[in-house]
């Protein structure tokens, strides 16, 4: 059976300057792996480059997801097909109520399945129950996307259209910064309830913390464009203790 | 490639050949011969069987427009107009006047079909299917069509109802006739005959165009609608329309367009005056969609307007709502003289520019009351090699004390080969006046794209949502079931600008 993601010897330039230097990573369907490294280390690039965002340039390597070329899909096509990505700084979209955009986007996406669209009352019910087990106020969903949000409604703003979109690949970029201990466990528990069988999760984060968690199968540390250890959760721990420095050398 | 360059190549791609309305409707019409001459003006009055007055009054605007200077002001360019080489009459053959919308030729009803605006036709069709003086009050929507197909209009309806409230809707041809004192008493005292070069041409050759009446304390019982298109080839649009709401009444008038696809640019100079008496509240909206010229930015209608209200009594109120997106060439700015003490005046602007539109658009409110107020709320997007300015004035003349104005122009840029332009003017002639001015001025975020397309919308969704966004404020302004229509609407006129 295929990998869910597999990412084979990326090599990725952004403005005439390669980022990614051949990285490689495998994800399997209920796995959670955690990507840690140092500032500027490509994480993000890593990131966008699966989820497709323009302005980045793969210069060599492949991305197969579920089996299929997923470099050669538009950036919608990826997320129909199940590539979600949580933003470390997701934007705002004054004057679109949040309500709006879920359902929009949404039912984009289950055209694109060529699936059914969702009635209205379909809709908000399954809006009110996911919105109810983030502690997400109504209210919220009436303002435009993330306008006037805190760093933690924000941050539970992705969970929430996360576990609206069921997709089979998470990738959560930085969820933790920026929240406190207790945004920090209702988003995490947001994302724990999300775990299955059938999805895989990427967790980029600097801290240790979040692990604790988000309990990960794996840990990759990545430095200067590629993947330069992996290990079990106890990784992590390790990192906590003696930093980056050690993989300095090695990835140079 | 970089994300910058990408939305360029995309919005470089723009084909504003898909026009969606660009079509013909093929109806023997009525026209006059090419050119416009004194006895062209004559004929136009012959045709219309006008009072001698009028007739007069149309020469004496052809005299002065002969001594006048097409305006170079605005931010438009386009090749010298020949005024000779235009039709300025013209009108689908008719047989009888029309009772109902029933009578109406099937080739215009097809063709409004194909407008998009089924609904509200069906409606305004079992309208007319109901006995006359017959009310339900269960109606779900009240609104009544005065259509103007080309230069005449064709069909009425909902007239019983609007009799019996009082109201007068007609083409202003016909109420040259019917009601000639009201017509003489406030035509062009809001645009006077000589105000600018395409008022006064306007003023000698007008074909149609709606007037409506609305008499002391009445609330006009429905939303009055005109649709304008611009039908046959060559022929020079000169609607007109007045709109007077005596004291203490109310009325609320839309007024939509669309345009088949041409070769030749076609000339279009409308005016609209408006009359609110004390008290009064006219609220006038618009949804121009002029065919805007091809791919290449060849054809499109060369739109010069003049708009006017005057907030003419005491606590009186106008209010302008505007969704622009067509015509190659747009030069309009609907305006208010708050003249009344306390009267109030708005203006609400949606302006998209795509392709080589070229867009100079905004407002005047000039204080001349008391305590006189007014909002300016103007929402520009341009997209493709566009120029999309606003030009707007605020005055406050000497005796208006108390005066207010808020003022806030937002640009949006799609791409980086468009431009918008703002060009606020400011006059206070006394120290008691407050003007407020805020403007802002930015390109669609590529980051904020990315974010809609990556939870599955495809890029020209995505273009649609933010842009519906961006102009949030003034679509709200506009009544329910056209606000639907036009956000329709400004998601087709960019559709074209991204892949
Ligand atoms: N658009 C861009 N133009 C130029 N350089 C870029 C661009 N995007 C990323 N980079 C560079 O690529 C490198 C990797 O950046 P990336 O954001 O992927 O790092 P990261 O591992 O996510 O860092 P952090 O932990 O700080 O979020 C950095 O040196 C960054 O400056
Ligand atoms: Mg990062």
């Amino acid at each position: 059976m295929s990998a869910l993601l597999e990412v084979r010897n990326l090599q990725v330039r952004v403005e005439e300057r390669e980022i990614l230097h051949g990285l490689s990573l495998t994800v399997n369907k209920g796995e959670v792996h955690a990507i840690m490294g140092p500032n500027g280390s490509g994480k993000s690039t890593l990131s966008h480059v699966i989820a497709g965002k323009p302005g980045y340039e793969v210069t060599g390597g492949e991305i197969l997801f579920k089996g299929e070329d997923l470099l050669e899909m538009s950036p919608d096509e990826r997320a129909a097909k199940g590539v979600f990505l949580a933003f470390q700084y997701p934007v705002e979209i004054p004057g679109v109520a949040t309500m709006t955009f879920l359902r929009t986007a949404l039912n984009a996406q289950r055209k694109a399945r060529g699936e059914s669209e969702y009635s209205t009352p379909d809709f908000l019910k399954k809006v009110r129950a996911v919105a109810a087990s983030l502690n997400i106020p109504q209210e919220m969903l009436r303002r435009g996307v993330n306008v006037g949000f805190s760093g933690g409604e924000k941050k539970r703003n992705e969970v929430l259209q996360m576990a609206l979109f069921e997709p089979s690949l998470c990738i959560l970029d930085e969820m933790d910064s920026g929240l406190d201990i207790d945004a920090l466990r209702i988003a995490a528990d947001g994302v724990n309830a999300l775990r299955s069988s059938e999805r895989a999760m990427v967790v980029i984060t600097h801290y240790q913390r979040l692990l604790n968690y988000i309990v990960p199968d794996f840990v990759h540390v990545m430095s200067k464009g590629r993947v330069v250890k992996s290990g079990g959760k106890e990784l992590a721990l390790e990192l906590e203790e003696s930093g980056y420095a050690q993989f300095e050398d090695q990835a140079a | 490639m970089p994300a910058e360059l990408e939305t360029v190549e995309r919005v470089r791609r723009i084909d504003v050949d898909q026009y969606r309305y660009g079509f013909e409707t093929i109806i023997e019409s009525d026209k006059a011969p090419k050119g416009l001459s004194e006895d062209i003006v004559r004929f136009i009055s012959d045709k219309k069987d006008e009072p001698e007055w009028m007739l007069e009054w149309r020469l004496e605007a052809y005299r002065r427009w002969l001594t006048m200077q097409e305006p170079t002001w605005a931010r438009v360019d386009y090749p010298k107009i020949d005024y000779q080489d235009v039709y300025y009459y013209s009108a689908p053959k008719q047989k009888k006047a029309l009772a109902s919308l029933d009578e109406v030729d099937p080739e215009i009803l097809k063709t409004y079909e194909k407008l998009g605006i089924p609904l509200r036709e069906q409606e305004v069709l079992a309208g007319v299917v109901r006995d006359e003086g017959e009310t339900d009050g269960e109606a779900p929507r009240r609104v009544a069509v005065d259509a103007v197909f080309d230069s005449v209009s064709v069909a009425t309806t909902f007239q019983a109802e609007l009799k019996k409230a009082g109201v007068i809707f007609m083409p202003i041809s016909h109420a040259l006739r019917e009601h000639p004192d009201l017509v003489k008493k406030y035509l062009g005292t809001v645009v006077p005959t000589s105000d600018n070069f395409f008022a006064t041409l306007n003023s000698a050759v007008f074909s149609d165009g709606s007037f409506v009446y609305v008499p002391p304390g009445v609330r006009c019982p429905m939303e009055l609608s005109t649709y304008f298109r611009i039908n046959e080839r060559n022929t020079g649009q000169f609607e007109r329309t007045l709109i007077i709401a005596d004291k203490g009444s109310y009325v609320s008038y839309l007024e939509g367009c669309t345009a088949p696809q041409r070769d030749e640019n076609q000339l279009h100079a409308a005016v609209v005056e408006l009359i609110a008496l004390d008290d009064a509240e006219i609220k006038y909206s618009t949804v121009q969609n002029w065919y805007p010229g091809n791919s290449e930015g060849k054809g499109g209608v060369y739109n010069f307007v003049t708009k006017r209200g005057d907030c003419r009594g005491k606590n009186s109120k106008i209010s302008w709502t505007q969704v622009e997106t067509g015509s190659a060439i747009t030069w309009k700015y609907p305006s208010c003289i708050l003249r009344g003490d306390n009267s109030r005046g708005e203006f609400y602007s949606i302006a998209i520019s795509n392709g080589y539109q070229q867009v100079d658009s905004g407002t005047k409110m000039i204080h001349l009351g008391k305590n006189t107020t007014s909002r300016i709320i103007s929402k520009g997007i341009a997209a493709g090699k566009s120029q999309n300015t606003y030009r707007g004035l605020v005055s406050a003349h000497r005796k208006a004390t108390g005066a207010r104005n808020f003022t806030a122009c937002d640009s949006l840029l799609i791409g980086d080969k468009c431009g918008a332009h703002t060009v606020p003017y400011v006059e206070a002639k006394n120290s008691s006046a407050l003007f407020e001015h805020e403007a802002t001025t930015s390109k669609i975020s590529e980051d904020v794209l990315f974010y809609c397309v990556q939870r599955g919308l495809t890029q020209e969704e995505a273009v649609g949502l933010v842009v519906n966004g961006f102009v949030r404020d003034v679509l709200q302004q506009l009544p329910m079931e056209f606000a639907v229509e036009a956000q329709k609407l400004i998601s087709i006129s960019l559709e074209g600008s991204v892949g």
